[in-house]
């Protein structure tokens, strides 16, 4: 079953309270931060917190995911090496341009697992898109490797880099959303959009989580633990939504007893991709029990 | 003749103080009051010993009394609850007769039963008339509802209000009306203001509390109570009222209305009174201005005295009707028995207050708690001070799960089947204990500093000094 991920917490890495209870704050994903969250003091001692925090805490379902340093610092690859042995489920490298740098982080990655004997490819990626340049080759980046879940956009340092005002609106966005969703799906893998950064907007943060999701987003970032219910709530599906996909599959069921090859409901055809859809949505509907609580 | 008095000690004269008698006060001034503490320098100063005191509650501010203990002027106490340096100098073995905890419900019972006889009832008046007929909605040092001194009132044997807003006869509202004062004394203040109410009580920001009210609302949700007509109480924490704000939104989605709220009001259930999702408010003690205000507003708020809040023998009480209590502890037990007597390291810091008498009177008693505080796990073997017994208590919330006691079998099948994450209690105690460690139990010298007696007047537990270092 593809993981949900839903919603995706930044925590930072050298908080630990919030590394003690990130599991538990109810997003699917949690992203231990190394790199903009910890000052270039605390680079060190935030690499070992989240170390010692993947080997001793539980984090039950939740998944984990460490945003390491750019490839353009000196510390991913220290990153990696006190990361990787700790079996985090998923290491985001950020600001990624091209697919050779996707390719150099997995080959460090692998040497790392054959060193400490951890199966090969068990350690997967997300980079974060946030340049021009990123957005442009997202396809090439979403097929670069097989460890690859997600494409992740990052708007902040997007707008910065081409020189576009941020807005909650998000126009000056909207077609790099649509490209990485469009390069994602193109690579059968996911596409997590970029966090709402007002935290005390509630409002704001759920037309813009209803707007990703319309787009085509699997899920979204988050800043501030506040942010997660709305978001969890927002791509969970609806009971119409879940309904109508049961009827999908109930559908599917009875034309094949009945020998029938084009199936229809309620007048309209229903063909593969909607009944991967309905899948889909189950599948998500499952994982979550119903409620939108995450264990 | 008339009732008002010049002085303190005069009317202290009046009512023929003896040594060895018992005086009782209320403590809707909170940690504002002056009255205790005045009241027992006169006394002092008049030269009397060994004396019983039965306020409804200690707080930090009440730090003279410490003095007074030592000097045996103060020989025996009854409260309901207990913070600040007298409840550490008694945890420390400063008194000879242990202190008698009893609660909300619990006191009033045991004041019609004699089991606490008060000779002089100080009533701190905010407002008050050359009689004595008074309330606490108006006046500098006002409080709102007056309802722990109903049976002060009623049962003791001279009443004296103490006021310092007299107002002309007859003073209206009146809660304790003119038939049950002796004298009427005025005094320069009752009380800081900012001690006796906190401004606007915020909802947590604590994203861990909010993990926690969010589960507690779902618990309500699902728990089959929540339909138009049921009730509900909560405390004034930060926790407890962010469950009153998840509640809110269920109850607007859901389009049902409550009968009542009740127990310390805040402005957040002010608020839900006045936004229709209620329709009355019952009022034993109020928290904060909006509350207060409201009290004098609002004919659907209602002012009401702690026996018919809460008192066990009382040929009915509110909290018979109550359906939904949300408590907090500072321990729990495997058994579910609740600590809020005693701190981490034996210490007395509260007392039951209303605790023990909801939890056996609602149909749903939650507890919501972090399994952390700072750093001790808050589910242990046995709690140090049994507040409320498990049998009464049904439901922990925590960040990590909510643990269901396993006498309410059908709740959790409710509750898994809503997919709310449900674990044992003893699953949680182990996930506190490997995160944290064990704690070491709290070392304890014999002598008995207090006992906590149960509503129905049946000793629960006792309270032994903290040993020293």
């Amino acid at each position: 079953m593809t993981k949900i991920r839903r919603s995706m917490l930044f925590i930072p890495g050298d908080n630990p309270g919030m590394l003690l209870n990130g599991g538990v704050l109810g997003s699917d994903s949690i992203i231990f931060d190394l790199e903009d969250a910890v000052s270039l003091k605390e680079k060190d001692s935030a690499r070992i917190l989240v170390r010692n925090a993947l080997n001793t805490l539980e984090y039950g379902k939740t998944e984990t995911i460490v945003r390491i340093n750019g490839l353009n610092t000196k510390y991913w690859k220290k990153d990696l090496e006190q990361i990787i042995p700790a079996k985090p489920d998923v290491i985001m490298p950020p600001k990624i341009e091209k697919v050779e740098e996707i390719k150099e982080i997995c080959d460090y990655i692998s040497k790392i697992e054959k060193d400490k004997g951890i199966l090969e490819n068990s350690i997967r990626i997300i980079p974060i898109i946030e340049t021009s340049l990123g957005v442009e080759n997202s396809f090439e980046i979403a097929k670069g490797s097989p460890r690859l879940e997600a494409l992740f956009l990052g708007a902040e340092d997007l707008t910065a880099n081409i020189g576009a005002k941020r807005s909650k609106k998000g126009d000056e966005i909207f077609y790099s959303r649509s490209r990485i969703i469009i390069a994602a799906n193109a690579a059968k893998i996911q596409a997590i959009d970029t966090p709402y950064t007002d935290i005390n907007d509630e409002e704001g943060l759920k037309i813009d989580t209803e707007f990703a999701k319309d787009m085509g987003f699997d899920g979204k970032a988050s800043i501030s633990p506040r942010h997660v219910e709305i978001i969890n709530q927002v791509f969970t599906p609806s009971k119409d939504e879940i309904e109508f996909a049961k009827e999908v599959l109930n559908a599917i069921k009875t034309a094949e007893k009945e020998g029938r090859g084009v199936i229809s409901l309620e007048g309209q055809m229903i063909d593969a991709p909607i009944v991967d859809r309905a899948n889909h949505i189950l599948s998500i509907y499952k994982s979550v029990m119903g409620g939108s609580i995450n264990e | 003749m008339s009732k008002v008095i010049n002085s303190l000690e005069e009317a202290i004269k009046k009512c023929g103080l003896k040594d060895g008698m018992t005086l009782s006060f209320h403590h809707h001034l909170r940690n504002g009051d002056y009255v205790l503490n005045k009241v027992m320098k006169t006394v002092d100063e008049m030269g009397y010993k060994n004396i019983k005191i039965a306020p409804s509650s200690i707080f930090p501010i009440h730090e003279p009394l410490v003095d007074l203990i030592k000097r045996k002027v103060i020989t025996g106490i009854t409260a309901n609850y207990m913070s600040g340096p007298v409840a550490e100098a008694i945890s420390e073995g400063i008194m000879d007769e242990p202190v008698i905890f009893h609660s909300h419900g619990g006191r009033p019972r045991a004041i019609e039963k004699g089991e606490i006889k008060i000779d002089i009832a100080f009533i701190a008046a905010p407002s008050c008339d050359k009689e004595g007929n008074m309330n606490g909605i108006d006046g500098p040092a006002a409080c709102g509802s007056l309802g722990y001194a109903y049976v002060d009132a009623q049962y003791a044997k001279k009443v004296i209000a103490v006021t310092d807003n007299l107002v002309d006869y007859p003073a209206s509202p009146i809660s304790i009306d003119e038939t049950k004062v002796d004298y009427v004394v005025q005094i320069d203040s009752l009380g800081d203001p900012n001690g006796i109410v906190s401004g606007s009580t915020q909802i947590t920001r604590d994203p861990v509390g909010l993990v926690i009210a969010r589960y507690a609302s779902k618990v309500i949700e699902h728990s089959g109570l929540l339909k138009d007509g049921f009730s509900f109480q909560t405390g004034a924490g930060g926790a407890s009222l962010a469950t009153a704000h998840y509640l809110k939104s269920i109850l607007k989605e859901k389009n049902i209305k409550g009968s009542f709220c009740m127990g310390g009001i805040t402005g957040y259930m002010v608020n839900l009174l006045e936004e229709g999702l209620f329709h009355k408010l019952m009022d034993v003690q109020c928290f904060d201005i909006e509350a207060i205000k409201s009290l004098k507003r609002n004919p659907n708020h209602q002012e009401i005295s702690a026996s018919h809040y809460a008192n066990p023998d009382a040929k009915s009480s509110v909290i018979k009707n109550l359906d939904i209590v949300i408590l907090g502890a500072t321990e729990i037990d495997i058994n579910f028995n609740v600590n809020v007597h005693t701190n981490s390291n034996g210490y007395i810091m509260g007392g039951s207050g209303g605790h023990s008498d909801t939890a056996a009177e609602s149909k749903l008693c939650m507890i919501v708690a972090p399994l952390f505080r700072a750093r001790l796990p808050i589910v242990v073997d046995r709690v140090h001070t049994i507040t409320t017994p498990g049998s009464t208590v049904d439901v922990l919330v925590t960040e990590r799960g909510i643990a269901v006691n396993p006498k309410r079998k059908e709740l959790r099948e409710k509750l898994e089947k809503a997919g709310l994450p449900i674990i044992d209690i003893e699953k949680l105690k182990s996930i506190g204990d490997k995160i944290a460690g064990k704690a070491e139990p709290v070392e304890t010298d014999d002598k008995i500093v207090a006992k906590v007696i149960y509503r129905d007047g049946k000793e629960l537990d006792v309270i032994r000094q903290v040993s020293k270092p």
